[in-house]
């Protein structure tokens, strides 16, 4: 056990966490050169893509050390606020983390926020100041953010490069001479926490665990301590670059486990795995994730409803985080009302049921969970305008408020308290963190973060701001229910549940990128927003005049048809509502509104 | 390169064989640049290659500037009969946009010089929608091609493709690209205005006086097999589309070497019903959904029923023993309404 080291990595987004990662892959022998590509460790094709961490993962490498043989865990995290209970699992299961920060960036709100929980945890960290090969690198300003943030002295950061492959010894060596070997009884009853779980179609779930107490041993009866579910220890192994099945892990170490499960569901990340004869008590610090926004999915085509609901089972088969229940739309017919952990969320379930399951689907406008509070004293959860109560029968609603931290250079102040403001945020504090660089906090209604918040700040402070947020509580605020007609009638998918205040611009705003978004068509389209009866705003779209290329003779034919299949491709990630065809983008307008 | 394309012919004179022709069309490029003694050899080895029809159209495709009255006279000894010159507009401004040479007098002259000459068939091509074009001055165009008493009329909107330099100015603002309802509005005032002249409206951007419509034109839109020689030229079979390379030099080294360089694309059925409903639809004969089913063994009014239905309310459409036909008001939507009633893929 005193070989052993269980690290993470804490980086913001683009900081250089992955490269590195490979790096120190590379060094260690871990992957050879014909498997390494870049990002290793992100392997879902979307993880790659947005160039994001999606998904915790854990690979253990092999160092020698003055003669000494080390085992090294390193647990990636999750880059996203999303995800920020699986970052703290995976922060607890280590004693070590690296703290990277971009020498041309400095500190970022998550990372902050990240960086407290690993000192709650007594985590030692290692500070990384990466990319110093950048010709705009800042050593000495970024350093001071550290050394200032972490309370360490300035020769402890390490100057690295994971593009050049600068620092990466001494970061190895760090880690083994830094960070505490585990502590932990091989003899006590077993106690392991869950951090992660991967869903394998074959095999079942993968549950990744790092050992606290106690030995897990292959062929054993283990027991999860909140489901109360036993299952055989059938596989149980280390991760390598692919799993390496073996007899035993201890106290200290990381490994995985397969015992036929085969729904995420019966898996929690944080809940501590023991043997079924002779139990150890429960870890603690375990709790159920809660969706924070919920949004519709429909099938664009009503008639592949089965097989959307197939989808949407095998997706939750390997994503415990997403939750769902049949809703029916007037408009879109029968679908899913879904829970989704935060906006980035929902944009993942939504790609990875187009691109793995090849399904078309509409996403409704996306909502927080709000409580109204009905006259007759009773309280109901509203997690779709659908639901909304009637005005008359409501006393009150209470809607759900963050606290944010918003990390910024100074000259961008004005410009983001204007834009809490404008969200309705109250500032609570700032810090400069250095001359140059503040710390805001605010508190939010989290309605006004599902909305573009995020682009709007990023836009605002020419990407150098960052957030991160928690959830603090409900408030009472005056809510109403914004409703959109097409030539008519009442599109219940488009519904949105925004504040009084704003009721009248968003209603007047929504129907122009309604405008924007639904394409002409043979006949004139009215598009009203509507407050109650009343209508606070009106668009139209004239009829399409004219849509005939002019030349089509022998070769034209062709191209001609190619491009007219095309457009009817087009069409079908439209869906008719009434006689109005609008594409799926709509049903997303409102958060596009400027 | 006359050449070469003779050479063409020979490698490929079973292409249509046992067709009968009766169409023949110099087109593509600059094809008044060929001298008339070239045209008459590659007509002497059509003739001994295919069987030609008695009395089969035999079009040259010209711009006014190539066009002088001896030139013109000797086009019609060796046996061109009908005449399609690309005029495109009266205005000056606008044949500038456009990169043409010519000037409205000179194309003026070329039709009179045509008659002169002894040409009887005479087409113009007239460009609308043009950049900042007006509505008076495309009724002007009209009615200076009017007094020149053309045949036929051909006529396009500016069409701006993306490769070319139009589309690049076009993404950068450059060119401020007409909109869609101006473009509509002149082919409304063409129709108009031709057919008060006694024109048919025989195809979206094809007019003709009585017993002159192309017949060149028709047979693409009626699908009939074409054999198409020298870059980039297209060929068709009922099976398969199949073009030339367009690089002249690679045209003419293949060629030289006894090999004809072509891509093909093989249609599916799917794809020769989507054809077929995006030409005929396009064409005052209109759609025959018999057709459809006795050839492709596709029923469109069974299978499009509710649209047909709805378009047919709409009066963008009508159905005379089983033909399908875009009204005036259809016809401007014809792409939208073809793709609609495609076979989706
Ligand atoms: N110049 C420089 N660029 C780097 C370095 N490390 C990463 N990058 C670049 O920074 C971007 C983000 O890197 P990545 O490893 O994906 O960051 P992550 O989001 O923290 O995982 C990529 O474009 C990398 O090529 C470095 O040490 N120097
Ligand atoms: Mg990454």
């Amino acid at each position: 056990m005193e070989n052993i080291r269980n690290f993470c990595i804490i980086a913001h987004i683009d900081h250089g966490k992955s490269t590195l990662a490979d790096r120190l892959l590379e060094f260690t022998g871990t992957v050879t050169d014909r498997e390494m590509q870049a990002q290793v460790l992100d392997n879902m094709d979307l993880e790659r893509e947005k160039g994001i961490t999606i998904k915790s993962h854990a690979i253990q490498m092999n160092y020698k050390l003055d003669g000494k043989d080390y085992v090294l865990n390193l647990i990636d995290t999750p880059g996203h606020v999303d995800f920020s209970y699986e970052v703290s699992r995976s922060i607890a299961a280590c004693e070590g983390a690296l703290l990277i920060v971009d020498a041309s960036q400095g500190i970022e709100a998550q990372t902050i926020s990240n960086l407290y929980l690993a000192l709650e945890n007594d985590l030692e960290i290692i500070p990384v100041l990466n990319k110093i090969d950048l010709p705009h690198a800042m050593p000495e300003e970024v350093t001071d953010e550290i050394v200032e943030m972490i309370g360490c002295k300035r020769e402890d950061v390490i100057h690295a490069s994971g593009k050049e492959g600068i620092g990466i010894e001494d970061i190895l060596k760090a880690v083994v001479h830094r960070i505490k070997a585990p502590k932990g009884d091989p003899k006590a009853p077993l106690q392991a926490m869950i951090f992660d779980s991967v869903f394998n179609s074959f095999r079942g779930i993968e549950v990744i665990f790092r050992v606290v107490n106690g030995t897990i041993r292959k062929g054993e009866k283990v027991k999860f301590v909140s489901t109360g579910q036993e299952y055989g220890a059938d596989e149980i192994g280390i991760l390598r670059l692919n799993q390496q099945p073996c007899n035993e892990i201890s106290a200290g170490n990381v490994g995985y486990l397969i015992s036929g499960i085969k729904v995420a569901k019966e898996v929690h990340v944080g809940d501590t795995i023991t043997n079924a004869i002779n139990p150890g008590a429960s870890l603690g610090g375990f709790q159920e994730v809660k969706p924070m926004v919920f949004a519709g999915i429909y099938p664009v085509d009503t008639t592949e409803f089965e097989e959307l609901r197939a989808s949407m089972e095998k997706l939750q088969l390997n994503d415990a985080s997403l939750v769902w229940e049949l809703e029916t739309s007037a408009a879109l017919g029968f679908g899913f009302r879904c829970g989704f952990l935060g906006m980035l969320h929902m944009e993942i379930i939504q790609e990875r049921l187009e691109r793995e399951f090849n399904m078309t689907v509409i996403t409704t406008v996306p909502s927080v969970q709000f409580k109204a509070y009905l006259t007759d004293g009773t309280q109901v959860d509203i997690n779709a305008p659908s639901e909304m109560p009637d005005p008359t029968k409501m006393d009150y609603i209470e809607e759900p408020y963050i606290k944010a931290q918003i990390i910024s250079k100074a000259e961008y102040i004005g410009a983001i308290i204007g834009l809490c403001m404008d969200k309705r945020g109250i500032i609570l504090n700032q810090n400069y963190l250095t001359t140059d660089r503040v710390e805001m906090s605010f508190e939010m209604p989290l309605s006004e973060i599902v909305f573009d918040f995020f682009d709007k700040l990023k836009s605002i402070s020419r990407g150098y701001a960052s957030l991160d947020y928690h959830l603090i509580g409900f408030r009472e605020s005056d809510m109403v229910k914004l409703d959109i007609m097409l030539n008519g009638e009442k599109v219940d998918a488009l519904s949105a549940i925004v504040h009084r205040g704003k009721s009248q611009e968003w209603g007047r705003k929504l129907c122009e990128k309604l405008k924007e978004l639904i394409p002409r068509q043979m006949f004139e389209i009215a598009i009203q927003a509507a407050i109650g009866q009343k209508i606070v705003s009106r668009e139209n779209i004239s009829a399409i005049r004219k849509n005939v290329i002019a030349k089509c003779y022998g070769g034209d034919i062709s191209r001609k048809r190619k491009l007219l299949e095309k457009q009817k491709k087009g069409k079908k990630r439209m869906r008719q509502i009434g006689t109005v065809e609008v594409p799926q983008e709509a049903f997303m307008a409102i958060l596009k509104i400027e | 390169m006359v050449e070469a394309i003779l050479q063409e012919m020979v490698l490929r004179k079973d292409y249509l064989i046992e067709e009968r022709i009766d169409t023949i069309y110099f087109g593509g490029g600059t094809p008044s640049l060929l001298a008339a003694s070239e045209i008459a050899k590659l007509l002497a080895a059509i003739q001994k290659h295919f069987i030609v029809l008695p009395g089969v159209e035999v079009t040259l495709e010209a711009n006014p500037d190539d066009l002088d009255f001896d030139t013109l006279v000797a086009f019609k000894s060796v046996g061109i009969n009908r005449l399609s010159i690309g005029i495109q507009s009266f205005h000056s401004h606008h044949l500038q946009f456009l990169h043409r040479v010519h000037n409205a007098d000179q194309a003026k002259n070329c039709v009179q010089d045509a008659r002169k000459a002894g040409f009887d068939n005479i087409s113009i091509d007239l460009i609308y929608a043009l950049t900042n074009e007006t509505d008076e001055e495309w009724r002007e165009d009209i009615r200076q091609a009017l007094l020149l008493e053309p045949e036929h009329i051909s006529s396009y909107s500016l069409t701006i493709e993306p490769q070319t330099v139009f589309g690049k100015w076009a993404k950068t603002g450059k060119l401020r690209v007409t909109d869609d309802d101006v473009a509509a509005r002149h082919l409304e005032i063409l129709i108009e205005q031709l057919e008060a002249s006694g024109y048919e409206h025989y195809e979206v951007s094809n007019f003709a006086k009585a017993g002159f419509q192309s017949k060149h034109n028709s047979s693409y839109w009626k699908g009939a097999k074409y054999l198409g020689l020298g870059p980039s030229a297209h060929s068709y079979n009922k099976v398969s589309r199949q073009f030339n390379v367009a690089n002249n030099h690679a045209y003419l080294r293949s060629i030289k070497s006894g090999e004809v360089p072509f891509e093909k694309e093989i249609l599916s059925r799917a794809d020769k019903v989507n054809e077929y409903i995006l030409t005929s639809l396009r064409t005052s004969w209109g759609c025959n959904c018999d057709y459809l089913k006795n050839e492709f063994d596709y029923d469109l009014l069974l299978e499009q029923s509710a649209y047909i239905q709805d378009i047919i309310k709409n009066e963008y459409a009508r159905l005379d023993n089983a033909v399908l036909s875009l009204t005036k008001k259809g016809k401007l939507l014809a792409d939208k309404i073809a793709s609609d009633l495609f076979i989706s893929l």
